[in-house]
């Protein structure tokens, strides 16, 4: 009923008897930077993978961009416009760094700005082009993060999903992945990142939700929810 | 803190590991020494006797290039599945019989009215086509009746259906073609000798070296530059993250089916060329000798199915003659798939990985 250009509506979700998602129902807006935070195992991973059809949803609707996606296969919704920068990473680790660029725009045969795309990647990560040929498991983890992020926009999505793209990096890195995350909004992709660096997240976010086990306790525009007093101890599970 | 402290943890540690390990590393140690003296007493014993001349070994070798060239194109296919699926199709020897043996029937046409040796290189390219054809028919048939409705389940399960596949199929083909061994038409233009940088060699061994390299530089050339070959290798690492990319996993598996087949197919028109006779049992040796080689090479490596072809075809050829005839066995050729699959359990044990495969920790 909104303009979201991604929204989910009473979406559930398990793995065999265990509920993963509780009814959760979230919108992303065109243009906008949205977060989904919450503590280990609270369900961000399995939002994410339900959007994308690596979950099946047991019942609720997914809709993208005007239409139902929750019955589609994975390769179907990553075409419609949707991908991914999964949680660790997940290079293809035997292949170059181009070639996981380049992998990333499977689903386009427009030689020309692929291309084009993979230099913007550069221009956006200088480190990578300068390792190009090099294999990507032999990168450094923040390499392989700019590499992960460099994959995801070279499908050219509408909208970015990022999971737990602070996972494992020094801090210094972290600002500078939120930085890059920030720019890449800034020219024209909607981004929902999934998130327990709360702080972080926030600071770049226009929205956020908060899930606890399964469910959504929270929903504020990033500005309220960081100066929510419960946010960190509470629905977190943070030592701040 | 200070440097003594550690020692007498370190002897004891030592002395335990000395007390714990030793039978295992015993009977290794025992066993690779038996076998390198075996080898080589028994190599010097043979060339002692001079029974071979420098001709007879270059055209041993020879042989057993030819022979390896065709086990590698075989291997190849159960490297790429292996590759793709972290299975061993051991029905594959059968995707090899089925191809060779149902473009029998096409050579006994053609050799029957003549056109077999008024067009020879056109038959071969049709044998070859049907082979490939029939033997990518089955690869994908079996992929899809067989393989997939197992795909989540225990590695144990596909492999056990692989064997029984392999017996379905040695039977549904004796069923249709009958249980005997036929001999495959000779094309004469293939009859005869080549002098190649001074080597003799039958034209047919020629052939088939120069055909299993051409086809292996093919298949190289595919994986590695062409879209389905990056879906290969992609789904090969990461499945879930392949789709993530929109590549459509099913039909990459079934086109590594069809490719291994195809190879397989070719191979079987080689393998004829060579040893001129086909039944429906043949696709079993053959095929345990290529997963041998794959092994051999590194299972999931195409270079390493290659080279593990090669080098157990000239091992085989050339190796119960050189080790065994100075020790006085009787008609040492007989004992071949000793040499092979005695490779076969001292790569299990010394080299698990083969020689260019990832090891296996990482994908157990």
């Amino acid at each position: 009923m909104s303009d979201a250009i991604l929204s989910l509506r009473h979406v559930s979700a398990s793995y065999g008897p265990v509920r993963a998602l509780d009814d959760i129902s979230i919108d992303v807006n065109e243009g906008e930077i949205v977060c989904l935070l919450g503590s280990n195992a609270a369900g961000k991973s399995t939002t994410l993978r339900t959007i994308l059809g690596m979950t099946r949803a047991n019942a609720g609707e997914i809709v993208f961009d005007g239409e139902r996606i929750e019955g589609l296969t994975t390769p179907e919704i990553v075409s419609r416009g949707l991908t991914m920068v999964p949680e660790n990473r997940r290079l293809f680790g035997k292949m170059s760094v181009k070639e996981n660029l380049e992998i990333g725009a499977n689903l386009r045969d427009d030689k020309a700005e692929i291309q084009e795309d993979i230099e913007r990647v550069f221009s956006l990560f200088p480190r990578l082009k300068e390792r190009i040929r090099q294999r990507a498991g032999t990168l450094s983890g923040g390499e392989q993060q700019m590499l992960a992020i460099g994959r995801a926009l070279t499908a050219r999505p509408k909208v970015l999903l990022l999971d737990e793209p602070s996972m494992g990096l020094a801090p210094i890195l972290v600002e500078q992945v939120f930085e890059t995350i920030q720019e890449i909004n800034s020219q024209g992709t909607t981004i929902f990142v999934v998130e327990q660096n709360a702080h972080m997240a926030l600071s770049i976010a226009d929205r956020g939700y908060v899930l606890q086990t399964g469910s959504i306790v929270l929903e504020d525009t990033a500005a309220n929810l960081l100066e929510h007093p419960k946010l960190s101890d509470a629905y977190l599970g943070e030592m701040e | 803190m200070s440097a003594p402290a550690p020692a007498p943890a370190e002897q004891s540690s030592r002395r335990l590991r000395f007390e714990r390990i030793p039978m295992r590393r015993i009977i290794l140690i025992v066993l690779s020494v038996s076998i390198i003296y075996g080898v080589v007493a028994g190599s010097t014993a043979t060339l002692r006797t001079g029974v071979f001349t420098a001709e007879d070994w270059q055209s041993l070798f020879i042989n057993g290039l030819a022979r390896g060239s065709v086990y590698a194109l075989i291997a190849i296919g159960y490297t790429l599945v292996y590759g793709i699926l972290f299975m061993i199709n051991f029905a594959h020897g059968e995707v090899f019989m089925a191809g060779v043996y149902t473009a029998y029937f096409v050579a006994v046409a053609f050799a029957g009215n003549g056109f077999l040796n008024s067009n020879p290189l056109l038959s071969i390219a049709i044998l070859l086509l049907v082979s490939m054809a029939v033997s990518v028919f089955i690869a994908v048939l079996l992929e899809r009746l067989a393989y997939r409705p197992l795909r989540g389940a225990p590695r144990l399960v596909p492999l056990i259906t692989a064997i029984g596949a392999s017996f379905f199929l040695q039977y549904t083909f004796r069923g249709f073609y009958g249980a005997n061994v036929r001999a495959y038409p000779t094309i004469e233009i293939l009859q005869g000798k080549w002098t190649i940088f001074g080597i003799q060699m039958l034209k047919t061994q020629a052939i088939v070296i120069v055909a299993a390299l051409f086809l292996w530089f093919l298949l190289y050339l595919f994986v590695a530059r062409t879209k389905t070959g990056r879906s290969m290798r992609a789904v090969g690492e990461d499945r879930e993250i392949a789709s993530l990319m929109g590549i459509n996993v099913d039909r990459t598996i079934v086109a590594t089916f069809a490719i291994g087949g195809a190879l397989a197919g070719a191979a079987g028109i080689l393998y004829v060329f060579l040893f001129n006779q086909v039944i429906f049992t043949m696709g079993f040796l053959p095929g345990i000798k290529a997963f041998t080689a794959a092994v051999l090479g590194g299972i999931g490596s195409i270079t390493g199915a290659a080279m593990g072809g090669l080098i157990l075809g000239i091992l085989e050829a050339v190796g119960p003659n050189l080790f065994l005839t100075g020790a006085e066995v009787p008609s040492p050729n007989q004992l071949q798939p000793v040499i092979a699959f005695g490779i076969l359990v001292l790569v299990l044990i010394f080299l698990p990985g083969g020689f260019l495969g990832a090891s296996e920790e990482k994908r157990a």
